[in-house]
């Protein structure tokens, strides 16, 4: 049993997937194949060749035409039969963290869900994910012959080579039908801009007072040329800001050059979702509010009086 | 219909400390609660019980102290509950894990409506919704927020499904489902009530069983760390190199603040 298998619903996360999934097949000696399952027959296949894959296993059943987690993963289990998979990647999106566990319960496999690092160690698979709440970083290893890993979407970026062939190979997959009814499909309201790729964050948590005054925070954010998220209570509980603008572990990571966290305590669940970012600046009334120690600047005071201070200050040095 | 709730007990999160030479947390005891999204699993159970009519039974694992603390989901609603709290459960994993709990579901033999958080507090793998379902052959639907039987005029009797509202990063899928199903909840779903004292003090009435691995029909070898297919070389807390500047006076952080965002070019000269 030899092969290494990529999948997700989403293309871009699939050929992230591939640049790891590249390297490990060259270490390990093993094929490098792309699972794709829908209702129709993809007409895009080259992509995937020109970023690693050597097979792409086409898997089109109308059973396939919503996602049902229970019938996917029995579509996937007999391509990773067929394809002889021992390392299955999947992208750690919501659907493929429903999915990836009962793939793994169907081979009876370990599975490590959300992971941030993968390597190498004396020809094993080494892989980091957070833990603890986001308190720690767990380093594990699956001992099942197979082993099922969502990566974190964006860990691993796209990395296109030459054009090249590759295998397209069919699928007749043998499925029962879900029997649960799609009804709908509602877009999520968004908060415009994409956090991620903010140069400048502002973090705000549930020391604003009122929804009003996120527009002292938006002109903070005009000043330093940034975007705004938030913690999880301010987008889901009070529904000030959108939920793409959440930061967090259930929410999104970031990594921009300054992130500057204002009226935010510092509870990891949120601050794990900052801890990439290059500076970090706070602003907190709570002398002990956690957030400072993981912070390269802190001021201690109150929002109200530092954050118009701090737009006076930039706007006066300019 | 017949509701059961898994709930998994965990050490509060916010009260861990991390050795400073070591990196590795300290978990030894701290307090125990329920997670979030557990809590909303619990809520939304007793809500169609009060709604709908049904028997709300609640199947948690954890350490010795759950006998105490599993009198608050009693308290809060639930009609009775089941603790896997023989220390040999301790210590699995996921794949071990959703076998002690499908063991344990298949010995309280009807259930139409399986509610579990999404993913829990501590790992948030989101593992055993999934596992649990394939373990029962059942459908599974994770991250649901929003929870709706279908029933007509209200009566039990005339149950036909569940609509129910599943959290994409993008879009809100509104699936129908029938039953029995494995439901993975987040807490967007309800705001969980608290339990009142009065009803903590009565709870002890109601039945709590205690299972073990006989009860459950499972052996020792079979769980705990003996079972486990993935293990855990380390646990530690990333290194964070921060400098840790802190400013009591508001004038001088705002003043040098500007300083560094100006040296750093983040605020253009």
């Amino acid at each position: 049993m030899s092969g290494i298998l990529i999948y997700s619903e989403v293309e871009e996360t699939a050929l992230g997937l591939l640049t790891i999934g590249k390297s490990l097949s060259t270490k390990l000696d093993k094929a490098l194949s792309v699972a794709l399952l829908g209702n129709e027959t993809p007409d895009q296949v080259e992509t995937y060749f020109s970023h690693g894959a050597i097979h792409a296993y086409i898997g089109s059943d109308s059973a396939l035409t919503h996602f049902q987690a229970s019938v996917y993963a029995e579509a996937l289990a007999q391509v990773v039969t067929l394809v002889k998979a021992d390392i299955i990647l999947i992208g750690s999106t919501r659907r493929g963290r429903e999915l990836a566990p009962r793939l793994a319960q169907k081979l009876s496999a370990g599975c490590v869900t959300d992971a941030v690092h993968l390597s190498l160690q004396d020809q094993h698979l080494v892989i980091e994910r957070r833990a603890l709440g986001g308190n720690t970083v767990s380093t594990r290893v699956i001992k099942s012959p197979q082993q099922i890993i969502t990566v974190m979407p964006k860990i691993y970026n796209a990395e296109p080579g030459d054009i090249c062939e590759g295998e397209i190979i069919p699928v007749s997959l043998d499925l029962v039908p879900s029997s649960t009814r799609v009804l709908e499909l509602r877009p999520k309201k968004a908060g415009g801009a994409n956090i991620e790729d903010a140069e400048v964050l502002i973090c705000i948590g549930r020391g604003l007072n009122n929804k009003e005054d996120l527009a002292l925070i938006q002109t903070l954010a005009d000043t330093l040329g940034g975007m705004i998220g938030c913690t999880r209570p301010i987008s889901h509980d009070l529904h000030w800001l959108t939920e793409d603008q959440m930061v967090g572990l259930s929410g999104k990571e970031v990594s921009p050059r300054l992130c500057v966290a204002i009226g935010i305590s510092g509870q990891i669940q949120h601050t794990v979702g900052m801890m990439n970012a290059e500076m970090i600046v706070s602003i907190n009334k709570d002398a002990n509010a956690p957030i400072f120690g993981i912070s390269d600047y802190g001021i201690i005071g109150d929002l109200y009086e530092v954050v118009p201070m701090l737009i006076e200050r930039i706007q006066h040095d300019l | 219909m017949n509701i059961i709730v898994c709930m998994k007990q965990v050490i509060d999160l916010e009260q861990i400390r991390i050795k400073p030479e070591t990196r590795e947390p300290v978990t030894q005891g701290l307090p125990l609660v329920f997670g979030d999204f557990e809590k909303c699993a619990l809520e939304e159970a007793v809500r169609i019980k009060e709604k709908h009519g049904a028997k709300v039974t609640v199947l948690a694992v954890g350490t010795s102290k759950l006998r105490d603390t599993i009198k608050e989901a009693l308290a809060i609603g639930a009609d009775d509950a089941i603790i896997l709290v023989d220390p040999v459960f301790q210590g699995s994993d996921a794949m071990a894990s959703a076998r002690v709990l499908a063991k344990a579901i298949q010995k309280v033999g009807q259930y139409d409506l399986i509610l579990m958080g999404d993913s829990s507090a501590d790992e948030y793998s989101g593992e055993i919704p999934p596992r649990v379902a394939e373990l029962l052959a059942l459908p599974q639907i994770g991250c649901v927020r929003e929870i709706e039987v279908i029933a007509d005029s209200g009566q039990i009797s005339e149950l036909k499904g569940l609509r129910v509202v599943r959290d994409l990063e993008k879009t809100l899928e509104v699936v129908e489902i029938d039953i029995p199903v494995v439901i993975g909840v987040t807490s967007e779903l309800n705001i969980p009530r608290l339990a009142p004292l009065s009803a903590i003090l009565k709870a002890s009435r109601k039945p709590l069983i205690e299972w073990g691995l006989e009860d459950i029909g499972i052996t020792a070898e079979e769980v705990g760390p003996i079972a486990s297919v993935v293990n855990e070389l380390s646990n530690l807390t990333p290194i964070q190199d921060r400098k840790g500047v802190l400013f009591k006076d508001v004038e001088e952080g705002v003043v040098e603040l500007v300083k560094v965002l100006d040296r750093e070019g983040i605020v253009a000269q």
